[in-house]
């Protein structure tokens, strides 16, 4: 129901509830077509439904920022409705949302579009746009939902999607096994979730958003259990979405997936839905501020661990994969040192850097073969000069290259934020800015290395302007973007903040203008100097001295593998399950019933050889029993 | 009157079924359609004009319609049958699920089809009894009833091991059916000496006073019998037997309806007529449940056939059902009937599945099957949809279920309930191994298939459309079937001592953005008199 009457506001709230229907309405017109649509109709209804759902989103945002600080709400229908819980399917457009929705439905967009062209030859042309539609609709309704549980509606649905999508090419093996691994280890921190949930349905009687927030604050004192047992597992939900630690092990098999998908999902919007969740709750995090230190302390030691196993991956996608969990790392951080526009603005640049550079990386590989391994890449400056120039203003930006990158500008407000925290400050400051140096050292190991040197491959055929656009368009925002927040020495500006100030709380930082520049010129000069590093190394060839030295490549080894995750969940979780319930599968249970029958069997053919057809032990049992009666009557 | 008339009707449809073979074998499939389709008709026609609103409570109670008529004076047995929101909810799915299973056995059915089609017919009229019988005689006489043609459609058009399984599940259900009868006259004869009158009708011995300890072992014998139907560890192990032999109708009604009466058996009865004795055997009845759920759903993962794989995860499922009925809280009662809704259709649904799988391929075995997403596609498509709804994705109609059972239950046992949700991600496990397993990876297709796969047909897909909008359908809008039960429940409820704050879920509205905690109306409260409320 919207929250001012009139007819603007009434159209208004059908444009809100068609944003998330129009890719749902293309995911069933694709579905019904069971394949049977000509390919330029799949990518019709694909591409058109996610570019009318970025309009509308953009007329929303026109209207609801000329409203000033308003709320826009939509209520379809109640979904269940008993005794004890009311849920209604309804939307809620306030200015969080309103970012969410724009980044996700614009950068959907340029995804579509870019992938109708990539995935042009594959055989599931239209299944791939059922899919990324679903996505698309799921993310919309998680990010738009003002009921927990719709969110969480939108949140499995797009675990969902990213497991159809990640195993798309289902024939070879080991993308569904990748796919299967992603949807269980994000549905262990799914079902902490749900646990958060029931709790916080049964302490607060609702799972309205606004509602059970405000119940919450009025209910509980703040650093008490429940608070902090509930913000605990929504954290357990959101560190299983967004890939952190300790959950943060099936992101980088998720790049089995076709590229465009691991633009999208695995990069600029669904891993981003644990930063989303928490901002959403923050109201329910402030009650708990251990928990806020925990979702601090594992961003900072996720984008840590991360950063340095990028160092190590051979497999370009790869070294992005681990590089979005770093830097969901950053986002984290500052969520919980409890700079919450920052952490958003991070996951907006970052939204555009990374799809950038995700799909610059696809249309260098679609042009060599699908090559992933970059060192039998090298010198494809010349030759791909569109791909060249993209995926270096992306690596530029995620690097935070000083003063012309967004990157640059989300970042340092995340290392401000987090050195004016208190207690422990200090330690998240000089973590995120160890990893602000080795951040630049991997991804341009990547440029030098793919661009640069001895040419290896030749590449085949050319872009067209399906490909051509999306990177254009991402390159501009990769760089500019920043722009509408700025520190105090480069303008001040805080366009972003001040519209996010009417939904998330905002913290003065103490620390003065002067020590601001300072820590600005720290992190500046870390960055170039991450650079620098990088071509001394790979720019140079010094790798081969490097790589003779047996530390180093033990070390490397021990990154390339994920800190060793994989190996020790497998071998303290996932092979003790499947022993048992490989000596199990023929349940022990009905082996005890099996005895009994046998026991029945073995009982009757005891008994049937007393029935030998010889008279005279006929007559001996006859009379023993006789006796025995006459003995059980005497003396009973 | 009408009642009586939708027990006969598959009753009559059997005997034409059988009679009518020798004019074709389509002749039995039609009329077994067309019995279906008859009491369909007459439920609806019940409903709709019956003396009570489903919604509204009346000075009928829950009841929308009732049969008495008086049998066997001489014992106190009468003919006694009744509908709510429950028994009409279950009966609705009971006749849609065999409506699909005869659509569905079309071509695998070719022999003895008159007879096959008077089984199935006579089964529903016994599951149709149970769920109206409130005469303890006469619901035992439907009990065994519907066990009889189960019988034989396992044993005569099953599978490989077709004898066993029929033997194993007539003795578990049969041994266990045993010992509720000796419960039942245990209590009738209880109530005769206390009241001088020898009855076995429901309402009169509902409020049978009875020692604690005599009602222990009473309610413990009704709920062994209902306990080995639903199934619950560890009884449940003739059930991967029963549903793999079976031809896929008898594992569609054995899923989809046969193991809801156990589940109706412990709502309608055990806790009811015992409520203290079942409140003391709560924790025990819970921990089965959540045991169930994990254990169940572990089976189901290590499986290679697929039936198996389907069959273990209906333990699992039900498993959730236990744990509901024992939290006896509203939430977790409309949970539990949202489950067994959501679970009929979408695990009836699987074994449709397999069984067009295995139509084409002969066997069901996924050692020898793979990558069938390529020569199947629309098969493939559905196959996943239902697997998905098996695992509790929302905005299907199982999730709904669940997290109504968890969030009721939570108040009450919290650790329970928190071991419980770990069901979800074990359902993760199996539901994807089979779709891994069965569509995915390179293509293997055994060598005694029927070649060219032919991908599904209009007559299968109808089927399966069906049933992927009526999951969907509860997934997203469950309200029609919460509000059909709610009255019900809440008598039901009342009836063992439970006192609810609000009348029924259906009057409750709420417009969101109203003030926290103020219409958290059903705050759960347990169903003992000295219980203490929920927990903190």
């Amino acid at each position: 129901m919207p929250t001012r009457p009139g007819r603007c506001t009434t159209d208004m709230a059908t444009l809100l509830w068609l944003v998330p229907a129009l890719p749902l309405l293309g995911f069933l017109l694709l579905f019904l077509s069971a394949g049977r649509a000509p390919r330029p109709v799949s990518a019709l209804i694909g591409v058109g439904s996610t570019a009318l759902a970025a309009v509308f989103a953009l007329v929303l945002a026109g209207w609801l920022l000329s409203q000033g600080s308003g709320v826009l709400r939509v209520t379809l229908w109640r979904w269940i409705a008993t005794a004890g819980l009311q849920v209604a399917i309804g939307f809620q457009l306030d200015t969080l949302s309103l970012v969410m929705m724009l980044v996700v439905t614009f950068v959907s967009f340029l995804i579509h579009l870019y992938s109708s062209e990539f995935m042009q030859q594959d055989e599931g042309y239209s299944r791939f746009f059922a899919y990324m539609n679903l996505f698309v609709a799921s993310m919309l309704i998680l990010v738009l939902a003002d009921d927990l549980l719709l969110l969480f509606l939108g949140w499995e649905g797009v675990g969902l999607c990213s497991y159809l999508l990640i195993g798309f090419w289902y024939r070879n093996p080991s993308n569904g096994y990748a796919a299967r691994k992603a949807f269980i280890v994000t549905r262990v921190g799914d079902t902490a979730f749900m646990i958060g949930l029931l709790l916080l349905a049964t302490h607060l009687g609702t799972l309205a958003i606004g509602p059970m927030l405000a119940g919450a604050q009025v209910q509980w004192p703040t650093g008490s259990v429940l608070p902090t047992a509930a913000a605990a597992l929504l954290l357990g939900g959101a560190v299983g979405k967004s890939a952190q630690l300790p959950l943060q092990t099936w992101l980088p098999d998720a790049m089995a997936g076709p590229t465009p998908v691991s633009a999208l999902i695995h990069a600029a919007t669904m891993v981003t839905a644990g930063v989303y969740l928490i901002a959403r709750m923050h109201a329910l995090f402030e009650l708990a501020p251990s928990v806020l230190l925990a979702v601090a302390a594992i961003g900072a030691a996720t984008l840590l661990l991360a950063a340095f196993a990028a160092l190590a991956q051979h497999d370009l996608k790869r070294i992005l994969a681990y590089s979005t969990m770093s830097q969901i790392g950053y986002m984290f951080l500052a969520l919980g040192v409890g700079a919450w526009s920052a952490a958003i603005f991070h996951f907006m640049t970052h939204a555009f850097f990374k799809a950038l550079l995700f799909l610059a990386a696809g249309a260098v590989m679609m042009r060599i073969n699908d090559e992933h391994n970059i060192f039998r890449m090298g010198g494809l400056r010349r030759e791909l000069p569109m791909a060249f120039w993209s995926f270096l203003i992306g690596s530029a930006s995620l690097a935070a290259l000083p003063l012309i990158t967004a990157g640059f500008y989300s970042k340092d407000l995340i290392l401000w934020s987090a050195w004016n925290f208190r207690p422990g400050g200090a330690v998240l400051w000089l973590a995120g800015l160890l990893g602000a140096l080795i951040t630049p050292i991997y991804i341009f190991r990547a440029v030098f290395v793919v661009f640069f040197g001895a040419q290896h491959t030749r590449p085949s055929s050319r872009y067209g302007v399906r490909i051509v656009l999306p990177l254009t368009v991402l390159s501009v925002l990769a760089l500019t973007a920043g722009f509408v927040e700025t520190p105090h020495a480069l303008g001040s500006i805080s366009a972003l903040s001040r519209l996010l100030a009417s939904t998330l709380p905002t913290r003065e930082l103490a620390g003065s203008a002067a020590l601001q520049t300072v820590a600005m010129v720290i992190a500046m000069v870390l960055a170039l100097l991450g650079i620098a590093i990088a071509w001394w190394i790979y720019g140079r060839g010094a790798a081969g001295a490097l790589r003779a030295s047996a530390p180093v490549r033990a070390l490397a080894r021990w990154w390339l593998g994920g800190w060793g995750f994989d190996w020790l969940y497998d071998q303290t979780l996932v092979q003790p399950f499947l022993w048992i319930t490989r000596i199990n599968r023929a349940d022990v249970i009905d082996t005890g019933y099996g005895a009994l029958a046998a026991l029945g069997r073995l009982a009757n053919g005891l008994l049937s050889q007393t029935e030998d057809g010889r008279l005279r032990r006929y007559a001996g049992w006859i009379a023993a029993g006789s006796l025995v009666a006459v003995a059980v009557a005497m003396f009973a | 009157m009408m009642l009586t008339w939708v027990i006969l009707v598959p009753v009559i449809g059997g005997g034409v079924a059988v009679l009518a073979e020798r004019s074709g074998t389509d002749a039995p499939r039609w009329i077994a359609l067309a019995a279906v389709a008859i009491d369909l008709a007459l439920i609806i026609a019940i409903t709709v004009t019956g003396p009570a609103a489903l919604t509204a409570a009346s000075a009928h109670g829950p009841w929308l319609a009732e049969t008495y008529w008086r049998w066997i004076p001489q014992l106190g047995i009468s003919f006694r049958l009744d509908l709510d929101g429950l028994s009409l909810v279950l009966i609705l799915l009971a006749l849609s699920l065999t409506a699909l299973s005869v659509m569905t056995s079309w071509k695998e059915i070719a022999e003895r089809v008159g007879m096959f089609h008077a089984n199935l017919l006579w089964t529903l009229a016994g599951i149709v009894g149970v769920f109206l019988a409130l005469d303890l005689f006469l619901f035992f006489f439907f009990w065994e009833l519907m066990l009889v043609p189960m019988y034989f459609i396992i044993a005569l058009w099953g599978h490989e091991r077709r004898v066993y399984a029929a033997i194993k599940f007539f003795l578990f259900t049969q041994g266990s059916g045993l010992v509720m009868l000796v419960a039942i006259l245990a209590l009738v004869f209880i109530h005769r000496r206390a009241t001088g009158v020898l009855t076995f009708d429901y309402f009169a011995l509902r409020g049978t006073p009875l020692s604690p300890r005599l009602a222990f072992w009473m309610m413990l014998g009704f709920f062994f019998a209902f306990a080995v139907k639903l199934p619950t560890v560890p009884v449940h192990s003739w059930l991967p037997d029963a549903h793999t032999e079976a031809p896929t109708a008898g594992s569609v009604l054995l899923a989809g309806v046969l193991l809801k009466t156990g589940a109706y058996g412990l709502l309608r009865f055990v806790v009811p007529l015992f409520p203290q004795a079942a409140h003391a055997f709560a924790p025990v009845a819970m921990l089965l449940g959540a045991i169930s759920v994990l254990y169940g759903a572990a089976l189901s993962f290590a499986q290679d056939d697929m039936k198996r794989l389907v069959a273990y995860s209906s333990v699992s499922h039900m498993g959730f059902v236990l744990l509901a009925v024992f939290a006896w809280t509203s939430l977790s009662l409309h949970g539990a009937m949202v489950e067994i809704v959501a679970h009929g259709i979408s695990t009836g649904a699987l074994f449709i599945v397999v069984g067009m799988l295995q139509e084409r391929l002969h066997t069901r075995d996924l050692t020898r099957i793979g990558g069938l997403a390529a020569a199947l596609p629309r098969l493939s498509a559905l196959m996943t949809v239902f697997a998905i709804a098996s695992l509790g994705l929302p905005g299907l109609g199982n999730f709904i279920g669940e997290f109504l059972i968890l969030l009721g239950s939570f108040s009450v046992n919290r650790s329970l309930t928190i071991v419980a949700s770990l069901g979800l991600v074990a359902a993760v496990i199996y539901a994807l191994a089979l779709i891994a397993r069965a569509l995915h990876g390179p293509e293997r297709i055994p060598p005694q298939a029927h070649m060219p796969l032919t991908d599904v047909g209009a007559r299968e897909t109808t089927v399966l459309a069906v049933l992927s909008a009526a999951i969907l359908w509860l997934g997203v809008y469950p309200r029609p079937l919460l509000d059909a039960v709610a009255t019900g429940l809440g008598a039901l409820q009342s009836a063992a001592g439970v006192t609810m704050t609000s009348a029924s879920g259906s009057g409750a509205q709420r417009t969101p953005g109203s003030a926290p905690g103020g219409d958290y109306s059903g705050v759960p409260v347990r169903y003992s008199p000295h219980s203490a409320g929920p927990a903190p």
